[in-house]
């Protein structure tokens, strides 16, 4: 009995290793979606050498509206990022099990989308060049310098998170990736660290990712609520609130979620493994954005609700141009279409299977990236006093094909980043998944050969 | 450190220091030591004979013999810099503007603009068509940098590239500036402007060195503001858009005087009074900012309103 137990799990810790790895050999079609990324990369850069030369003005940022399109998406990159803090950190830390298969993608989304944040606000400055007066000069005070701050902060544990749970999956890679590359094989090797596979090993790793997951917490809700209050410190109607901070943390995990829903989609079908990324994770990760969107909905009842009965001077033009005005159509596109409708759908059960939840996250995802749209823009068009003596345009913003290639440009970035991790390295970790199926450290190390 | 390696610009520090003390000594500094000692210890020097009054600390005039005199020259920009940043000391400017006076006439934003260098959208100070709907008629209300007490917009700045100095003036460096607009986002009074693309006359300035205290040349991706004329205040003179003025709206002066001149007039009043008697406000006072640009109320306004000109620029009128 035992002996034949022992032959079954050998079985299927080959067929794991086997499935998780052939998709780091031979891919069907991912040059041609390399390339895909690389020319919308291309383009986005072309359009930035030109904002270079020309400056901002290449934008439809005028004096009023002076942050658009690329704030907008910082705040929806950032966003993104936060998901990997939640699935792979509070979710593992509280000890579900069924995030075993995701965590590593929402880590990688994690890595990808805070990497380009970083980016995307050099591409909204004025002078770049003079990015090293935030270090030589700076101040503080200043939220700005908060957010550089905890975003670098967020990268590195990011990335640090990502790549110790790597380690005990290195000795698998070596083992079976003997027919690639010798700089991959090179890679390997060093990233493996010299991990053998010891009982202490397994402790310590074990320790210092229970270390990092509880670190990142504070670190990625002070992201997002430090990012939020580059609007609400400012005396501005729409952006003064004091919600703000769980206002924009929440809707974080609602936009992050729906990026992991449709990587888990991607991946399971690209890279075939709808036996380990199966219905009952899409079902799980529906029930999750069920709860993540009913509190983001709860603290947008807050957000609006509040201004639009107080009616106070100023508010009312505002709440006035999002309800009935300018940006109806988006804000309630966004707010129904990306949240409302998803909710109510997504308590059903066939609708959280995996091709609906793709549907769904995708809509939760662009009404995620709108919504931030609507957060900065129309605030800026209704400033205390009146716009005048200023040309047309100075009243009026909707980005140009500028500020869409180079938002382009990040987005296929952060997606370019996670496309080549995913393709450098298993987007699950291959020893825990054998933990989970019964396969002991001993067997494990059988396989590597690290006896 | 600079200085050191370069023995030109080390004897140009030794003579700046001397040139720095004579205006001192003869402006600002200890009229009877001029007097006495010091200009006696000059009479080394071969005298002209052609002689130069100047006014003592002490009210008295003196003379000076012109061979004493030495030319001060252009400051370099890190004096300027300097200087810029420290402000005037004990001075602290206040604003008073007569929206009862005001016509329309925009000669402030010509003049400023013109000193600026600013293109006919960037503006340093704004006429603004304010219009409170209702029975009452609208009226002009110009609008500078409200020079608050506690500014917003300094508070974001990530770099201390706009500042409040000591004599209440906020200023931009735009070399420091790293062009997040972060200042304009948290600016209450849209008071400041952004060079989106090159500045107007960019060929003209190349290599003009930058002066603090008038904010030229603008610069590309960098903020620019008013700056109450802070080149002007260092001559003794009035603000551009206060001396343009042909209606009497603006006083200008020292709050620590108590003293405000009217730029048309030329007329010299208490600032308290003129604020208290003509109940003068500030712009939005809920916000805390506390600003050094006074208004006094839009009394006498013309019913019915008449005004045939635009709000909006025509695209002919600006060149962005």
């Amino acid at each position: 009995m035992d002996k034949e137990n022992t032959n079954e799990n050998k079985k299927s810790l080959n067929q794991i290793v086997t499935d998780l790895t052939k998709p780091l050999k031979k891919h069907y079609g991912f040059r041609t979606w390399i390339l895909f990324l690389i020319g919308i990369i291309m383009l986005g850069l072309f359009a930035y050498v030109i904002q270079l030369q020309k400056g901002l003005g290449v934008t439809a940022m005028r004096d009023y509206v002076s942050w658009g399109l690329y704030i907008a998406s910082f705040i929806f990159f950032v966003a993104t990022a936060l998901i990997g803090m939640l699935i792979s950190s509070v979710l593992g830390l509280i000890g579900y099990k069924w995030i075993t298969p995701i965590a590593r993608i929402a880590e990688m989304i994690a890595v990808g989308f805070a990497l380009w944040a970083g980016l995307v606000i050099i591409f909204d400055m004025g002078r770049p060049d003079r990015f090293w007066h935030l270090f030589a000069y700076g101040r503080v005070q200043s939220p700005i310098v908060w957010d550089v701050t905890v975003v670098m902060t967020y990268v590195a544990i990011s990335i640090l998170l990502y790549l110790l749970p790597l380690i005990p999956d290195m000795p698998f890679l070596k083992k079976v990736m003997t027919d690639q590359p010798k700089w991959k094989q090179k890679m390997y090797h060093i990233l493996s660290f010299g991990w053998v596979g010891s009982e202490g090993q397994y402790k310590l790793i074990k320790k210092l990712i229970r270390v990092l997951a509880v670190l990142i917490i504070p670190v990625a809700l002070a992201i997002h609520t430090v990012t939020s209050w580059l609007f609400a410190m400012t005396p501005r109607v729409g952006w003064a609130s004091t919600i703000f901070g769980p206002y924009y943390v929440t809707g974080a995990f609602v936009t992050g979620g729906a990026a992991v829903v449709i990587a888990m989609f991607i991946f399971s079908r690209d890279f075939r493994l709808r036996n380990y990324i199966t219905d009952f994770h899409f079902d799980k990760m529906g029930k999750l954005m069920v709860l993540l969107m009913l509190v983001y909905l709860y603290f947008n009842l807050n957000e609006f609700i509040i201004p639009g009965y107080q009616q106070q001077r100023g508010e009312d033009h505002h709440i006035y141009a999002l309800f009935q005005g300018q940006f109806a159509l988006m804000f309630w596109l966004v707010q129904i279409g990306g949240m409302i409708i998803p909710i109510i759908l997504l308590l059903f059960k066939k609708m959280r299977k995996p091709l609906p939840s793709l549907i769904i996250g995708i809509a939760v995802l662009i009404g995620a990236f709108f919504k931030r749209y609507i957060i900065t823009i129309p605030t800026l068009m209704h400033p205390h006093l009146p716009i005048q003596n200023v040309p047309a345009d100075f009243h009026t913003y909707w980005p140009t094909a500028f500020e869409w290639s180079i938002t382009g440009m990040a987005i296929a970035g952060a997606v370019l980043v996670i496309t080549i991790l995913a393709k450098l390295f298993p987007i699950m970790p291959i020893w825990e998944i054998a933990h989970e199926e019964g396969i002991t450290n001993e067997e494990m190390n059988e396989f590597t050969g690290n006896n | 450190m600079k200085s050191r390696k370069n023995p030109e610009k080390n004897s140009d520090k030794k003579s700046t220091s001397r040139r720095d003390f004579l205006k001192k000594g003869l402006l600002a500094g200890a009229g009877t030591v001029i007097g006495g000692s010091i200009v006696g210890s000059f009479n080394a020097f071969a005298e002209s004979g052609d002689t130069l009054k100047v006014l003592g600390p002490d009210g008295k005039v003196m003379a000076v013999d012109k061979s004493h005199l030495k030319e001060i020259g252009a400051r370099t920009e890190e004096q300027m810099q300097q200087a810029g940043r420290e402000g005037i000391p004990g001075k602290k400017w206040v604003m008073v503007i007569d929206l009862s006076k005001c016509q329309n006439a925009r000669m402030c934003m010509a003049a400023c603009q013109h000193a600026h260098v600013l293109k006919p959208e960037q503006h340093h100070i704004n006429v603004l068509q304010m219009d409170h709907g209702g029975d009452t008629a609208p009226y002009f209300m110009p609008k500078p940098c409200q020079h608050c007490d506690d500014p917003p917009c300094t508070k974001v700045c990530p770099v201390d590239a706009t500042f409040i100095r000591q004599d209440g003036i906020v200023l931009i460096d735009n070399e420091r500036c790293i062009g997040c607009r972060f200042c304009i986002a948290a600016c209450p009074y849209s008071a400041r402007v952004f060079n989106w693309s090159d500045p107007k006359d960019k060929e003209k300035y190349e290599g003009v060195e930058y002066n603090i205290e008038l904010n030229v040349p603008q610069k590309k991706g960098t903020i620019s503001k008013c700056l109450f004329s802070a080149d002007r205040l260092r001559e003794g003179k009035l603000p551009y858009c206060v001396s343009a003025c042909p209606n009497g709206v603006y006083w200008f002066g020292d709050q620590n005087e108590d003293a405000v001149t009217n730029g048309t007039s030329k007329e010299t009043v208490k600032f308290s009074e003129l604020i208290k008697e003509n109940a003068g406000y500030t712009l939005m006072p809920e916000l805390g900012t506390h600003p050094s640009v006074y208004y006094l109320p839009e009394k006498n306004r013309t019913v019915p309103f008449k005004f045939e000109g635009k709000t909006t620029l025509d695209k002919e009128e600006h060149n962005s």
